[in-house]
């Protein structure tokens, strides 16, 4: 463990990952504190400022303000807490349930297994997206109901890691001497064998919070996530479409969060990756 | 190999079957039965009731997903409620201008990922190799619509290059045959409709590839480097062959069979993608078509639209399957 904490430590692009997660989590954790203005005040005066560097840029609103005169750097210090709360319950939905589904199909086998491994299939044969705008679709837009329909396509992903770590744990000695004593199966499994899986499942977890919070944002783009005024970052992006040529920075802001965001848990997944995974060590 | 690709094909079946039962399913998930959602809220109950009486939702659900089954299997998806047009015609309609789009981008995602990739692993931990794993990890943190925006921003509103949207100009005659315009301005020698056409894809599947591409690279750089590191690249070199042969005859074609299924399952990140992309270069294909549908409430169209793009997707994932083994024979023996 420790070895691989400073393995983790050295590897100078995780490292910055985790930076920016930091700070994205400090500043959805402490955005009233943060934000200049009120992410929802309207400004007649105020509408379209350009940012501070511009000729007519102003410190009141340092990244300039939207056609309502709204703040964009206080809405997008807000929309930090969309997208973290997004990440968080979306990708927290897909892993219990992906382990709890992998787990019971891994320690079982037999029939159980080959139902939840094809309704997995099932749900991996939606491509990309589809699905959660599918869903969202019938269900009704909102940003509760992007945000379960975003977890549902994660399922699988969780599910099938714990599956096969299940079915190789399964055999070793370990969990035959935790039989012999007579321990029961749930014990088993969470007390032994999961445990034991928790490194790929981390990494998957980190991976997944970059694609839910990119996901968020695409549908809330699309009009199928957090409603207006919600300050969120693809909501902002769509809200701005119509001003692309008057005011280009509408736009500019909220798409550089996201991908700073998403960016930071890509890079601290791939070094977790990296520092966890024996079968990727050379 | 035979025996597993007819294995494959029968796992599909389940499969498919699942993809109607969920797209059923949500179908009857929504607030409000399909009856509802037809009429709109302002209608009386007789008319509703008589609806419902017409499309057999009185009956239990296993008989209404029953007679849903039969009418696919005869290729009817039913009628779209705005323009009341079969919904098959209207995906083929649209069907060759996304499969255009998502070819084009596929290809450059190829190209350039597969470029990036041997580049990356032949001179690792060089600046090249830094500044394009960087560039690849960007392109998988990139959200594409805002991507796209931006290039529409730079390159049809500033600059001026490219045009801002569409398939074709104004004015630019085409005789449509395939749908695929680039083809048919090839097949009807239409030079300018030829130009016009590849103008206005490049702006979409520039961006609709950056995902794929940015997967490809990594992929093929991870795979380079495992293969380089083993025993007959020494052999090759060893021989005195010259570099170039030693890295793209000997290694790549190794390296290629993991990048190979990675290249086919990006067509699903590119078929959800296209909704996006579409959307923003108001391409007219079934993403745009699928996402005016969601608008608009078109329930019919949305599940037409899933069912087919889904349908779609498995097979072409069930051939990268076939063809992963093809060229990789040890699996077909697992």
């Amino acid at each position: 463990m420790l070895e691989q904490l400073s393995q983790l430590w050295r590897n100078k692009t995780a490292v910055l990952g985790l930076v920016i997660i930091t700070v994205f989590m400090l500043t959805a954790v402490f955005a009233p504190l943060l934000s200049p203005h009120d992410p929802l005040e309207t400004s007649l005066y105020d509408q379209l400022k350009p940012p501070v560097w511009h000729e007519n840029g102003k410190w009141k609103n340092i990244l300039g303000t939207d056609d309502l005169g709204r703040d964009t750097l206080s809405r997008i210090i807000f929309g930090a807490r969309v997208s973290l709360a997004v990440a968080l319950v979306s990708v927290g939905l897909a892993f219990v349930c992906g382990t709890l589904l992998g787990s019971i199909s891994g320690y079982y086998k037999g029939t159980v297994d080959s139902i939840v491994m094809r309704i997995m299939d099932m749900i991996l044969a939606f491509p990309y997206l589809l699905l959660a705008i599918v869903v969202v679709a019938y269900l009704g837009p909102s940003l509760r109901n992007a945000m379960m329909a975003i977890g549902v396509t994660y399922i699988p992903r969780f599910a099938r890691i714990v599956r096969g770590s299940m079915l190789e744990e399964y055999e070793k000695d370990y969990v035959m001497a935790a039989r012999s004593i007579g321990a029961r199966d749930w014990r088993i499994i969470f007390l032994a064998i999961l445990p034991n899986c928790m490194g790929p499942l981390i990494v998957q977890t980190t991976l997944s919070m970059a694609s839910a919070i990119l996901d968020a944002a695409a549908l809330s783009f699309l009009g199928l996530g957090a409603q207006p005024p919600t300050p969120e970052w693809g909501g902002m992006i769509a809200m701005s479409r119509g001003l692309i040529l008057r005011a280009s920075w509408v736009m500019t802001f909220p798409g550089i969060a996201i991908l700073l965001a998403v960016l930071g848990f890509n890079l601290f997944g791939d070094g977790l990756r990296d520092a966890l995974d024996p079968r990727l060590r050379d | 190999m035979l025996a597993y690709v007819i294995r494959r094909i029968l796992i599909l079946i389940p499969t498919l079957l699942g993809v109607s039962v969920i797209v059923f399913l949500m179908m009857h998930m929504t607030p409000g039965d399909p009856a509802e959602l037809l009429l709109g809220e302002r209608s009386t109950e007789q008319a509703l009731d008589e609806l419902r009486e017409h499309l057999g939702l009185k009956e239990p659900l296993y008989i209404q997903y029953g007679m849903f089954l039969k009418r696919l299997m005869k290729g009817d998806l039913g009628e779209t409620i705005w323009t009341r047009q079969k919904v098959w015609i209207e995906v083929k309609q649209r069907f060759p201008a996304t499969i255009e789009l998502s070819l084009v981008a596929l290809c450059l995602s190829c190209f350039f990922g597969i470029i990036f990739g041997i580049v990356s692993a032949t001179k690792q931990y060089s600046i090249f190799d830094y500044l394009s794993m960087l560039g690849a990890l960007a392109g998988v943190s990139m959200p594409i619509f805002w991507l796209g925006l931006v290039f529409m921003l730079i390159f049809s509103l500033n600059l001026g290059w490219l045009p801002i949207s569409g398939r074709l100009s104004v004015g630019i005659d085409l005789e449509v045959i395939t749908n695929f315009y680039i083809i048919d301005a090839v097949l009807t020698r239409n030079w300018a409709a030829l130009k016009d056409a590849l103008w206005h894809i490049i702006m979409p599947a520039v961006t609709l590839s950056t995902i794929p591409m940015a997967i490809v690279a990594r992929m093929t750089r991870s795979a380079m480097l495992e293969v380089l590191r083993q025993d007959y690249i020494k052999t090759a070199k060893a021989k005195g062959l010259s570099k170039f042969i030693v890295i793209f005859k000997h290694a790549l074609r190794n390296a290629l069979i993991p990048v190979v299924t990675t290249v086919g399952l990006q067509f699903g990140v590119l078929l959800g993608g296209a909704i996006l992309t579409e959307t923003i270069f108001a391409w007219p294909g079934v993403g745009k078509w699928m996402y005016d549908a969601v608008m608009q409430r078109d329930y019919m169209v949305i599940q037409g639209g899933t069912l087919f793009i889904a349908a779609l997707f498995v097979v072409i994932n069930l051939c990268v399957d076939v063809m992963y083994a093809v060229i990789n024979p040890r699996i077909s023996v697992q």
